[in-house]
C-alpha cells in the first residue's frame, strides 16, 4: 500500500493527510466559505432544519450501549469516519458537519423517543444510525411523521420502502439468491437444511431462500430450525443435521448464539472438508468472537470483506486503522455505514438543498463510484444497486474472496413468487 | 439410515443431554450457595461468570505473547486464576453492596441488577464493546472418535469433568468442613447461629465470595463452548436461575436434580421439535411443576 501517490479522489486521504487534517481545516474552509455564499442559507433550508451559514447538524442514533454494541460500535466509528472526511474536504455545501450522538442503549422504545429527540428538538439534517430491524421499525413512523431522513446500514428482511430511510445495506433477495445459486452450481448443491435465530430477520430470509430452493432451483429443503436469541446450546441441532446429511447448511444465527453455534459445530466434528456452510449472518466482526480457527473454511455471502483487493477499499482500511487502531475490523455493515453519510452528501449536492422532500426526490440515481466495495448507486426503492460476494473464512478471520456477481443486483425489497 | 448410525446418533444425543446438564449444573451452582444459602438475589451472577470469561482471554493472550509453548497448558491454571478474581470481585461486592441489605431481600434484587449493568459497562470500557476470541488449546476443541460417525465433543467432556470435580468439591466443603457447618447453622438459624458464637458476618462474605469464584469458574469453562462479550454473561443468567428456583433453593440436590430434569427435557424436545418449541414447553413443564410444588423439587425443612 503505497502512500506516496498523489491521489486525490473524494476519499483519498492518506494517514499523513490526515494526521494534519485538524491543522488544514481552516485552508480548506475558505474554499467552503465561498461555497456557503453560493447557496444561501435561506435557499437551501427552507423547513427550518438545523442549518446555518457554516455548519449543518446531523444526528447518530446507535446502541453504544447495551447488547447491541457489539454490532453497532463498527457503524459508529464509519459514519465518524466518512463524516470527518467530508469535513476535511470542505463538508457539504460549504458546511462542516456537526454530530449529535444519541445513544439507543439497545432498547427499541428508546431509539423511538431518541429519534424523535433529533427531529423535533434538534432539527438534523439526517440520520445515520439503527441496526436490527426492530429499532429501525421503532423509528419508522416518526421519520415518516416528523418527516426526517434516515440512513441505515444494516442488511436486512426487506419487505419495506420508505420515503424517509436510505437502506445501505443489502435487502434479503439481493443477499440470498446469489449465495444460494454459487452453492447449487460450484458446489453441486441439491439438499439445504436452513437455520435461524428466532426473529424476524432470518425468518423472513428463510422464506426467500426455501422459495428459491424449491421453485427455481428445484432442490429440497431437509431441515429449517429456528432457536431463540441467546440460546447457547446446539447439540441436539447439530445431530438432526448429521441424520438430515444435507449438502449444504444455511446458518442465520446472530449475536452471541453464533459463537457457541461454530464452537460446538467444530466439537462435534463437523469441519469444513466434511459439510458445507453457507452464512449470510458471519462478519468480520463475528469472526473476533467466533475465532476464525473454529470455522475456517465455511463461507459467507455479503457485499463487502474487509479484504476485497480494490483502491477505494484499500484506502478505506487505511484510514479505518489509521483512527481507530490496527486490530480493528471492518464487517459488511460497517462499510455500508461508512456510505451513509457520503450519499447524503452527494444528494444534498445534487439536490442543492437540505430539505427533506428534496433529498428524498434526488436520491434515486445518486451513484458513489469511491464506495470500498465498489460503484453503488440508489435505486428510485431507496435501496443500493451492489454486487454479491461470495468469501472463504480464514484462520485469521478474514475472508478469501471466492467469488462476486458479475453485475450490480437489483434491489428488489417487495420480490414476486417469494412470499 | 442403518442400525450402527442410528445407534451413533443416541449416544451423540444422549451425551448432548448430559453435557447440557454439566453446562447448567455448573452455571447454577454458584448462583445456588448464593440464593440457597443466604436468600441473596444475585442479578450479577452472570456477570462473575464474565469474570472469568475475560480472564481466560487475558491468560491466553499473554501466555500467545510471552510463552506460547505453554498454550497447551495454561487453561488449567487460567481456570485457578478466574476462580480466585471472581472470588475477590465478589468479596468486594459483598463488603461495598451486599451486607447492608441482607434484612431487606428483595433490595438486593435491585442492587445486584444496577451491580450487573455497571460491570457489563466496565467490560466495555476496558476490553470494547466487541465479543472477544480466546485462543483456546488445541486439544480442547475437536471432537473424540471412537469409531466412524461417532464424534464426542472434547469441550463438552472437559466441562462435564470440571462440573463434577465442582459439585464434589462444593459437597465436600458444606457437608464435611467448619465452614459447610457454619453456613449451614446460620442457614437454620441465624441468631441462635450467632448466639453459639458463629461469626455469620464473616461467614456470608465467604459464602457469597466463594459463589461468586464458582461463577468465574463457570465463565471460563464455557468459553470453549460459548462466546466472550461484556454481556455474555446475560445469556446464562435466566437458564442459571431456572435451575435453582427449579431445584428448590437451599437444597444443593435440589439444583443437581433439577439441572437434570431440565437438560433432558430440553434436549429431547430440542430433537423432536425444534428449539424454540422445546423452550416454551420446558418452560410450561417447570411453571406447572412449581405451581404445584412452589418450594421447588427438594426443599429443606427449615423452621420458620
Amino acid at each position: 500500500m503505497s502512500t506516496n501517490d498523489d491521489r486525490k479522489g473524494l476519499q483519498s486521504l492518506s494517514r499523513r493527510q490526515f494526521s494534519m487534517g485538524l491543522a488544514a481545516l481552516p485552508l480548506i474552509g475558505m474554499p467552503g466559505l465561498s461555497m456557503a455564499a453560493k447557496y444561501p442559507t435561506a435557499q437551501v433550508n427552507t423547513t427550518k432544519l438545523a442549518v446555518t451559514d457554516t455548519e449543518v447538524i446531523v444526528g447518530q442514533l446507535h446502541s453504544a450501549t447495551g447488547t447491541m454494541a457489539i454490532s453497532e460500535t463498527g457503524s459508529i466509528q464509519a459514519e465518524r469516519l466518512a463524516i470527518e472526511q467530508i469535513n476535511a474536504m470542505g463538508g457539504v455545501l460549504g458546511r462542516q458537519i456537526k454530530i449529535i450522538q444519541e445513544d439507543g442503549a439497545s432498547d427499541w422504545p428508546t431509539f423511538a423517543e431518541k429519534s424523535k429527540k433529533l427531529l423535533v428538538n434538534d432539527r438534523v439534517a439526517a440520520v445515520f444510525g439503527c441496526w436490527t430491524s426492530a429499532s429501525r421499525k421503532a423509528v419508522l413512523p416518526i421519520f415518516e411523521k416528523e418527516n426526517g431522513m434516515l440512513y441505515y446500514p444494516t442488511f436486512y428482511e426487506g419487505l419495506e420502502q420508505s420515503k424517509n430511510v436510505i437502506y445501505t445495506g443489502q435487502e434479503a433477495t439481493q443477499q440470498i439468491i446469489y449465495g444460494l445459486d454459487w452453492v447449487a452450481k460450484e458446489k453441486k448443491a441439491k439438499t439445504f437444511f436452513l437455520i435461524g435465530s428466532d426473529y424476524i430477520w432470518p425468518r423472513t430470509s428463510n422464506k426467500i431462500a426455501r422459495k428459491h430452493i424449491e421453485n427455481f432451483q428445484k432442490g429440497k429443503v431437509v431441515g429449517e430450525e429456528y432457536y431463540p436469541l441467546g440460546h447457547t446450546n446446539f447439540n441436539s441441532l447439530i445431530n438432526k443435521i448429521k441424520i438430515a446429511k444435507p449438502d449444504c447448511v444455511y446458518a442465520i444465527v446472530v449475536g452471541g448464539s453464533n459463537v457457541a453455534f461454530y464452537k460446538q459445530l467444530k466439537a462435534a466434528g463437523i469441519t469444513a472438508d466434511k459439510q458445507l456452510i453457507l452464512t449470510i449472518s458471519v462478519t468480520e466482526d463475528e469472526l473476533l468472537g467466533i475465532g476464525g480457527e473454529n470455522c475456517n473454511g465455511f463461507y459467507a455471502c455479503m457485499k463487502y470483506f474487509q479484504s476485497l483487493d480494490n483502491p477505494n477499499n484499500k484506502k478505506f482500511v487505511e484510514a479505518f486503522k489509521a483512527k481507530y487502531g490496527a486490530k480493528e475490523v471492518i464487517g459488511d455493515v460497517t462499510q455500508a455505514a461508512y456510505l451513509g453519510p457520503w450519499i447524503w452528501k452527494a444528494t444534498v449536492e445534487k439536490a442543492g438543498s437540505f430539505d427533506i422532500d428534496k433529498i428524498a426526490a434526488a436520491s434515486a440515481g445518486i451513484e458513489l463510484k469511491t464506495a470500498p466495495e465498489g460503484y453503488v448507486k440508489v435505486h428510485e426503492n431507496h435501496h443500493l444497486w451492489s454486487k454479491a460476494r461470495i468469501g472463504q473464512i480464514q484462520t485469521d478471520g478474514q475472508f478469501k474472496l471466492i467469488a462476486e456477481s458479475p453485475n450490480l443486483i437489483e434491489p428488489n425489497p417487495f420480490p414476486k413468487g417469494y412470499q | 439410515m442403518t442400525a450402527s448410525e442410528l445407534w451413533n446418533i443416541v449416544l451423540m444425543q444422549g451425551f448432548a443431554g448430559l453435557s447440557l446438564f454439566s453446562v447448567l449444573l455448573l452455571m447454577g451452582l454458584g448462583l445456588a450457595i448464593i440464593f440457597g444459602q443466604m436468600g441473596v438475589i444475585n442479578m450479577a451472577h452472570g456477570e462473575f461468570m464474565t469474570i472469568g470469561a475475560y480472564t481466560i482471554f487475558l491468560i491466553s493472550s499473554l501466555v500467545e505473547t510471552y510463552a506460547p509453548g505453554l498454550m497447551p497448558y495454561y487453561f488449567l491454571i487460567a481456570i485457578g486464576v478466574a476462580f480466585v478474581l471472581a472470588f475477590g470481585a465478589g468479596w468486594l461486592a459483598e463488603w461495598a453492596l451486599i451486607r447492608h441489605l441482607y434484612k431487606r431481600p428483595l433490595d438486593t434484587l435491585l442492587a445486584t441488577w444496577g451491580l450487573s449493568l455497571g460491570m457489563q459497562q466496565t467490560f466495555r470500557s476496558i476490553f470494547g464493546a466487541k465479543e472477544v476470541s480466546p485462543t483456546l488449546p488445541e486439544w480442547l476443541m475437536g471432537s473424540w472418535s471412537p469409531a466412524e460417525g461417532l464424534d464426542i465433543p472434547i469441550n463438552g467432556m472437559f466441562v462435564m469433568a470440571l462440573t463434577l470435580l465442582v459439585t464434589g468439591g462444593v459437597f465436600l466443603m458444606l457437608y464435611r468442613s467448619r465452614w459447610g457447618l457454619r453456613v449451614r447453622a446460620t442457614v437454620a438459624n441465624r441468631t441462635m447461629a450467632n448466639a453459639i458464637g458463629i461469626n455469620t458476618r464473616k461467614t456470608d462474605r465467604m459464602t457469597f465470595a466463594i459463589g461468586c469464584g464458582i461463577a468465574g469458574v463457570a465463565g471460563a469453562a464455557f468459553t470453549t463452548i460459548g462466546s466472550t462479550g461484556p454481556t455474555s454473561g446475560s445469556l446464562y443468567i435466566v437458564d442459571a436461575f431456572l435451575v435453582v428456583t427449579f431445584g428448590g433453593a437451599a437444597s444443593l440436590f435440589g439444583t443437581v436434580a433439577s439441572a437434570f430434569g431440565i437438560a433432558q427435557a430440553q434436549s429431547i424436545t430440542e430433537f423432536f421439535l425444534n428449539g424454540s418449541m422445546a423452550k416454551v414447553i420446558t418452560l410450561l413443564a417447570i411453571v406447572t411443576i412449581l405451581m404445584i410444588r412452589p418450594q421447588g423439587l427438594f426443599a429443606l425443612k427449615v423452621r420458620r
